[in-house]
């Protein structure tokens, strides 16, 4: 969030429902403010909805219900083209009889932008995205990661008081991934258009985003700083879908934390310690033996079962080599912070 | 590996395997020949008999080349009048079933439910399901000036003539116009249409400026069959033409005659779609297939 103090509000979603015919509730009932200059990622698994808010807010769906503003003005049944935003699309959407400099001109046309400044001004966010020495290319010509920039420009050069980005990095490879999700990044900061970025990958949307809003079910489950979403999980799904977790609930929180409920311990909260040492001061532990070991590079993940028959995951950075901190069978003593343990709530909708 | 290529079966899988052009040559031997033999060998014969001549006193075929027939074609105003007709009755069933497919496909591509569109489909093919002669026979009822089915309706019909052709032939082609469009319609991605709103067209620009171009191809694939069909048509011409005469008629009633000259009509036909395709290709439009 770019102003602390007074953010404006780019998109007002109020009590947005979508319904499609044949009675599929795709999205319930959904609130949310985007501020202008921020990068915000719908975040939830297939079939949450996020894609169909993404969706209304673009126009290409109408909502059944409830508002959306944009910039003050009620936009809930305005056309796609009479909006102020722009669609980077999962499959890229470029148009394959014009060239890269073509598409990209595209908005500028249809609006008509002289042609000598909107030449100017594609040739401009095409070299924004270096592609500048592609303009003539035909969009099959281009490599994955290239099209993905051409669609970048083509959004970007009508200057959108949103952007909205539906899964775009979901085609590329681990390694092109990673350079794009920095690149949006920067290019965000530099033209301080307000992002909307729907993903599925739990990841992605914590090292990209100012806020999380993080989707199940067609409604909202939590919205925050990715840090927020990641160490205080408001409920049961948002603790399991965003990273690893050990759910504690009614019988094993009582024997492991010492008070009922539901709490979230995140495995990397967690020690392992040879059988028998003694919780600390404002410590709690567990023993048990090594059911499980799995090796993940940088760093070693166990499944502990306890005496009480509880199952514990325990992620330990490698500083040494996996096999000497404990091997499957080994008795050995889980200990970790009281405070590490969150409370969490069940959803609503989850128990029914 | 003793048990890999042992029966002579395997061997010759394995032979055509290393062999790719064996694999072709097996595979169009037979289309190939039958091409050859019933296609490209009668049209050659076509061309070549199109420069022979006839001797006026018997009738006997003369075999010398000659460009008489060429010459009485591109010269007797009657010819002339019978080619541009045919040209413009082809041109005309052309466009017209272009304005008619291109809305009746963008509703059963785009906008009818997906449960409709097989219906839809059907629907749209069954007239080619009924006899071509019995087709156009009731359109000569339809047609009939003295008691048709316009005129004791409406007490009008434009009768049998060149109008009669143009409805006919077209009503007879139109699924020939609607297949291809339709399935080129079909192709384009929502997301394209989607994202050319997005960037701010109205449905007018992004028909004009995304849909139309991206099913040009399509277009162009059914005004092929359209206008070929038009060009070489001649009983639909006889039973609701009255006097107007088309480039088949006159094949029709020379070639029991004068063969070379029924040869050098026939050519004029081939000619002009040679000359449509390679205009086609010129505009460019095909290059993005």
């Amino acid at each position: 969030m770019p102003d602390q103090q007074t953010p404006n509000v780019a998109i007002s979603i109020r009590g947005i429902r979508k319904e499609f015919p044949g009675g599929v509730v795709a999205v319930h009932d959904v609130n949310l403010d985007v501020y202008d200059g921020e990068f915000l990622t719908l975040l939830g698994p297939s079939g949450s909805g996020k894609t169909t808010v993404l969706r209304m807010i673009a126009g290409f769906e109408l909502p059944t219900a409830g508002t959306i503003h944009l910039g003050g003005v009620d936009v809930s049944q305005v056309p796609p083209f009479d909006r102020d935003v722009n669609t980077v699309f999962q499959d890229y959407a470029l148009f394959p009889h014009m060239s890269v400099l073509e598409n990209v001109e595209y908005g500028l046309k249809v609006k008509k932008v002289p042609k000598a400044q909107r030449r100017e001004r594609a040739t401009a966010a095409l070299a924004s995205v270096r592609l500048d020495s592609y303009a003539d290319r035909r969009p099959k010509q281009l490599s994955g990661g290239q099209r993905q920039r051409v669609a970048l420009a083509r959004a970007l050069v009508n200057h959108p008081r949103v952007l909205l980005l539906d899964e775009p990095l979901g085609a590329l490879d681990l390694k092109l991934r990673e350079q794009m999700q920095i690149e949006l990044k920067a290019i965000q900061r530099e033209v301080g258009i307000t992002f909307i970025f729907v993903t599925h990958d739990q990841e992605e949307a914590l090292t990209m985003s100012d806020r999380v809003a993080v989707f199940n079910a067609g409604e909202i489950e939590q919205i925050g700083t990715p840090a927020q979403i990641y160490e205080n999980p408001a409920t049961e799904f948002v603790a399991g879908f965003v990273g690893t977790t050990n759910l504690l609930r009614d019988d094993t929180a009582q024997r492991l934390l010492g008070h009922a409920g539901m709490f979230s311990l995140r495995p990397e909260k967690l020690h392992i310690r040879a059988s028998g040492t003694p919780a600390g001061p404002g410590e709690r532990s567990a023993t048990g033996t090594v059911a499980n070991v799995v090796y993940l590079g940088a760093g070693t993940r166990y499944t502990v079962s306890t005496q009480e028959g509880d199952t514990l995951l325990v992620q330990v950075p490698n500083r040494e080599n996996a096999a000497d901190v404990a091997a499957v069978g080994a008795p050995v003593t889980v200990l970790w912070d009281e405070a590490s343990a969150y409370p969490v709530t069940q959803t609503a909708h989850q128990a029914t | 590996m003793s048990s890999v290529a042992s029966s002579p079966v395997r061997r010759w899988q394995g032979y055509l395997h290393r062999h790719g052009g064996m694999r072709i040559a097996g595979l169009l031997a037979l289309p190939m020949s039958w091409l050859v033999l019933l296609y490209i060998l009668p049209l050659a014969m076509l061309f070549v008999t199109a420069f022979w001549t006839t001797d006026s006193f018997t009738g006997e075929l003369v075999r010398a080349f000659t460009t008489e027939n060429f010459q009485r074609l591109f010269t007797d105003p009657a010819y002339i009048t019978v080619a541009l007709r045919t040209l413009g009755v082809a041109v005309a069933v052309t466009l017209v079933c272009l304005v008619l497919a291109v809305p009746i496909s963008l509703f059963m591509a785009r906008v009818a439910s997906p449960r409709w569109q097989p219906l839809l489909i059907a629907l749209m093919l069954t007239p080619l399901w009924a006899s071509y002669l019995v087709k156009v026979y009731a359109w000569r009822v339809i047609f009939s000036p003295e008691g048709g089915v316009l005129e004791s309706t409406f007490g009008f019909s434009p009768g049998f003539g060149w109008v009669a052709v143009v409805v006919v032939l077209t009503y007879l082609w139109l699924p020939y116009m609607i297949l291809p469009v339709y399935v080129g319609m079909q192709n384009v991605p929502q997301s394209l249409l989607d994202a050319s709103a997005d960037l701010g067209a109205s449905s007018a620009k992004t028909f004009r400026r995304v849909l139309l171009p991206m099913v040009f191809p399509s277009l162009v694939a059914g005004s092929i069959f359209t206008f070929s069909l038009s060009l070489g048509d001649y009983i639909t011409v006889q039973l609701v033409g009255g006097k107007a005469q088309m480039l088949g008629n006159v094949v029709y009633q020379s070639f029991s005659t004068d063969l070379p000259f029924a040869a050098a009509v026939a050519s004029m036909t081939v000619i002009i779609m040679i000359g449509y395709l390679t205009a086609v290709r010129r505009t460019g439009a095909l290059d993005n297939l």
